[in-house]
């Protein structure tokens, strides 16, 4: 097997502060294969952008280390590591463009740095604006472009010396959900037509959704597990995992937990299949649906659902019967679980 | 007293050492207090390149040296003037105290002007891999040139005022010829006329570095 591209090893951040040392993060251990899209994700405070600072060492960990293609970061000097960055490009919340230059001179700027000709950076910084769908506005400021129109510049910005990872730091979340859908698919493209390992620093389960293989949960400076998308959607294992997924509906589905309840798991049938209307028509037999938490991946259902089971035992069976009969996961509820 | 030709030559004369005595002080004042503003950022505790007691030390002295009133100081660095001008008194003598007086204060201008800029832009550029001088001459100072316009349109109009106390150390300019006709010789006349001019000439520096400040800047639509 191929040496993971990013290999970040018990990594431990602590900062020093007025008020004592305050822990950041805490024994990560993560892999990142070349050519995916892997997200980490948690709530604010978990740590999450220090660990995007800590993999190209704009922070420097306290402990432990990251290797960037096998070559370890911590034992670089500093000139190695401003190399190395150079193979890896970021993008951030605010953006962070360089206001006083127009767009194409924001785009030549990491080429300007190692020294590129300026004709051959310019035509360099053409060709990524034509990517990224800015091309005609080449000559504009920062100051004249919208939030997507600025973060495209941004990622046009981060490509120009040809990085093999990409950073992004909420790269989405200072935009409206139609431009974060559109800043996604182009990140997916990049990802697919430049083979560009893409790691995604995100609060919102819909990032890691629409774009992520695989996703790691961070939450009280640890990560508190990882795995396929597919895989945590379907059978989240961490609390904090179970809460980012269902949201505020696991909170309110406790209130209703005194009759028995299942959960049943939607692993990827046919999306257009009407699962629950087939059951209850089937049955002939109400459910009530306490919360569901499905997405659409790709044309499968993936996610879970949780139902109280009919009153009446005999009715509550026939359901149970019916799950079996046509092969659909499902658990019973206990008392203290969601 | 009258208001003829040799009245006019005075104050065209003022008017030019004026000029000079702000423009050449200025000039200095910037060689000197532009890379200390840098180090006073860069060298901070959160800067790009901390060297914490180097800024600390540094921003002791300047300090210190802005505490002294400039009429004092201008006493003190008249031995100076001497060794380096050759002369203690007239309008080159206090060039080098306006210097020494101005020089800390462009520091802080400049240090405020770097301030200003979003700590994000920096960390992009750190991102992509550039080294500290690159930080500097790269983002640091074009980024800040709007406010580092601003500011020297606030230091040039001190130093100019500044230099209006050369008249008490023999020097010339618009101040010299306020405070030897105005004050000495009563004639509030000429002391007016002076003031007016120097009026004008704070408004003008003022209004061109607005300008310049305006044009420049890419993030006005």
């Amino acid at each position: 097997m191929e040496t993971p591209i990013i290999q970040i090893r018990d990594l431990g951040k602590e900062f020093r502060t007025a008020n004592g040392p305050v822990r950041a993060l805490q024994d990560i251990n993560l892999e990142v294969d070349a050519g995916e899209i892997f997200g980490i994700i948690g709530l604010s405070g978990a740590g999450k952008s220090t660990l995007v600072r800590c993999v190209n060492y704009l922070e420097v960990p306290t402990e432990g280390d990251v290797l960037f293609e096998g070559r370890s970061m911590a034992s670089m000097t500093e000139k190695e590591r401003r190399a190395t960055r150079q193979s890896m490009g970021m993008i951030f919340q605010q953006f962070n463009l360089l206001a006083q230059r127009n767009v194409i001179r924001n785009v030549c700027f990491p080429l300007e740095l190692i020294g590129v000709p300026k004709k051959e950076a310019r035509e360099r910084a053409m060709e990524l604006l034509r990517t990224v769908g800015l091309e005609e506005r080449a000559l504009a400021y920062p100051a004249q472009l919208s939030g997507g129109q600025k973060q495209r510049v941004a990622i046009a910005r981060a490509l120009a010396t040809n990085p093999k990872v990409l950073l992004c730091d909420e790269a989405t979340s200072a935009l409206d959900p139609d431009t974060t859908k559109q800043i996604l698919e182009l990140l997916k493209e990049i990802n697919r037509a430049m083979g560009v390992t893409i790691l995604v620093i995100t609060h919102e389960m819909s990032v890691i959704e629409a774009i992520c293989d695989r996703v790691a949960i961070i939450d009280q400076s640890r990560i508190a597990e990882v795995g396929a998308v597919s895989e945590i959607f379907v059978d989240p294992k961490s609390a904090i995992g179970r809460r980012l997924i269902m949201g505020e509906a696991a909170h309110q589905a406790e209130a209703f937990k005194q009759q028995r309840s299942i959960r049943i798991i939607f692993d990827g049938r046919e999306s257009a299949e009407p699962v629950i209307s087939n059951m209850v028509l089937a049955c002939n037999a109400p459910v009530n649906i306490m919360y569901a938490a499905t997405r659409d991946i790709q044309g499968k259902a993936m996610g879970q659902m949780v139902v109280q089971l009919p009153e009446d035992a005999a009715s509550a069976e026939r359901v149970i019967r019916y799950l079996r009969s046509v092969r659909i996961p499902y658990e019973e509820v206990g008392e203290n679980e969601i | 007293m009258k208001f003829d030709a040799t009245t006019i030559q005075m104050l065209r004369t003022g008017i030019w050492e004026s000029f000079y005595m702000t423009a050449l002080s200025s000039l200095f004042a910037y060689v000197i207090g532009l890379p200390l503003g840098v180090i006073l950022v860069v060298a901070d505790q959160d800067g790009i390149h901390p060297i914490p007691w180097l800024q600390k030390i540094l921003g002791v002295i300047i300090n210190l040296l802005r505490s002294v009133p400039f009429l004092i100081l201008l006493f003190i660095a008249l031995p100076l003037s001497k060794i380096v001008i050759g002369t203690r008194i007239g309008s080159p003598a206090i060039i080098i105290p306006l210097t020494i007086a101005a020089a800390p204060y462009v520091a802080r201008v400049v240090e405020s002007s770097f301030r200003e800029l979003d700590a994000g832009v920096i960390e992009a550029a750190q991102s992509m891999g550039a080294s500290t001088w690159q930080i500097i001459w790269k983002v640091l100072l074009p980024e800040s040139k709007p406010s580092l316009l601003l500011g020297a349109a606030l230091a040039v109009t001190t130093i100019l005022s500044y230099s209006a106390m050369a008249g008490f150390t023999g020097g010339g300019g618009l101040g010299a010829i306020a405070i030897n006709y105005g004050y000495y010789r009563y004639e509030p006349f000429l002391m007016w006329i002076s003031v007016i001019l120097l009026v004008v000439m704070v408004q003008v520096i003022q209004e061109v570095g607005t300008r310049l400040s305006k044009k420049g800047d890419k993030r006005i639509r």
